[in-house]
């Protein structure tokens, strides 16, 4: 038996990785993934109190967050390619203006 | 044995996770990052969240990192230049404070939830990543938020093909 520390110490690690990427990260492809592993992380945390209160209710969260984040990343990458198109570049110190 | 299982899997999922930052292409990135989804994927499975497991597998390596390395090798995108406008301390002032900000949390959480915290048995945990019963609890007393999930990927796919379009 894994004891819920551990799990929550790993998701504290992956949202810990993931804010440091996206705060030093200068892509912007990178700095969206960064994002993701934040969402990961945070699901992580809900299955392990799921797991150690013996409810579902936790792991049907995760369901939610996992539909927000597929919506998110479709939006996401859409604007990554308008700001392309537009740009023609993907570096987030680039694109500082609202409108060019 | 189950320890055994989670050690091995959270070690790769670290690794896998500082990868991503460690490398310059965005392409190698996107493959640690799926890494990353994949073996999470094994902790819910080692948790006994096969639905949670499955739906790790299908919607974030299956969709989402599809999508990411999709938009990459559309957009050509290169590796990233050193700015000369960056902070040369910060290179070396990052590593160390990330480490020590981890090591306070893992104190915060050992601390507040130590190890000899007893087992609830309400529900046997073969049955815990039951997916009907998460199916009969989504129907049931979560059927708002599903039925608005639904209008969210709808808003989501709207905008994604307006975002898309020739002429923005």
């Amino acid at each position: 038996m894994v004891p819920l520390s551990y799990y929550l110490l790993l998701s504290a690690v992956l949202f810990t990785l993931g804010v440091l990427g996206f705060l030093i990260k200068r892509n912007v492809i990178t700095v969206f993934m960064c994002i993701e592993l934040m969402l990961n992380a945070v699901n992580l945390s809900f299955v392990g109190f799921a797991r150690q209160s013996s409810l579902l209710n936790g792991q049907v969260f995760v369901f939610f967050v996992m539909a927000v984040a597929a919506a998110e990343a479709a939006v996401g990458l859409g604007i990554i390619m308008a700001l392309f198109r537009n740009r023609q570049t993907l570096d987030v110190d680039e694109a500082h203006l609202m409108k060019w | 044995m189950e320890l055994m299982i989670f050690l091995i899997l959270a070690g790769i999922c670290t690794i896998s996770a500082a990868n991503i930052l460690i490398q310059r292409q965005p392409i190698y990135s996107a493959l640690s990052l799926i890494v990353t989804f994949v073996s999470l994927a094994g902790i819910y499975l080692q948790m006994h969240a096969e639905f949670i497991a499955v739906m790790q597998v299908v919607v974030y390596t299956g969709a989402i990192m599809v999508l990411f390395v999709f938009v990459i090798m559309l957009l050509n995108a290169r590796s990233e230049q050193e700015s000369p406008h960056r902070l040369r301390l910060m290179k070396y002032l990052v590593p160390p404070l990330v480490i020590l900000l981890i090591f306070e949390v893992g104190w915060v959480i050992f601390r507040s939830f130590p190890d000899e915290t007893v087992q609830i048995s309400g529900i046997p945990t073969s049955m815990a990543g039951n997916t009907q019963s998460i199916g009969r609890m989504l129907f049931t007393s979560y059927v708002l938020p599903f039925e608005l999930t639904s209008i969210l990927l709808l808003v989501g796919i709207v905008g994604a093909i307006l975002l898309a379009k020739k002429e923005l």
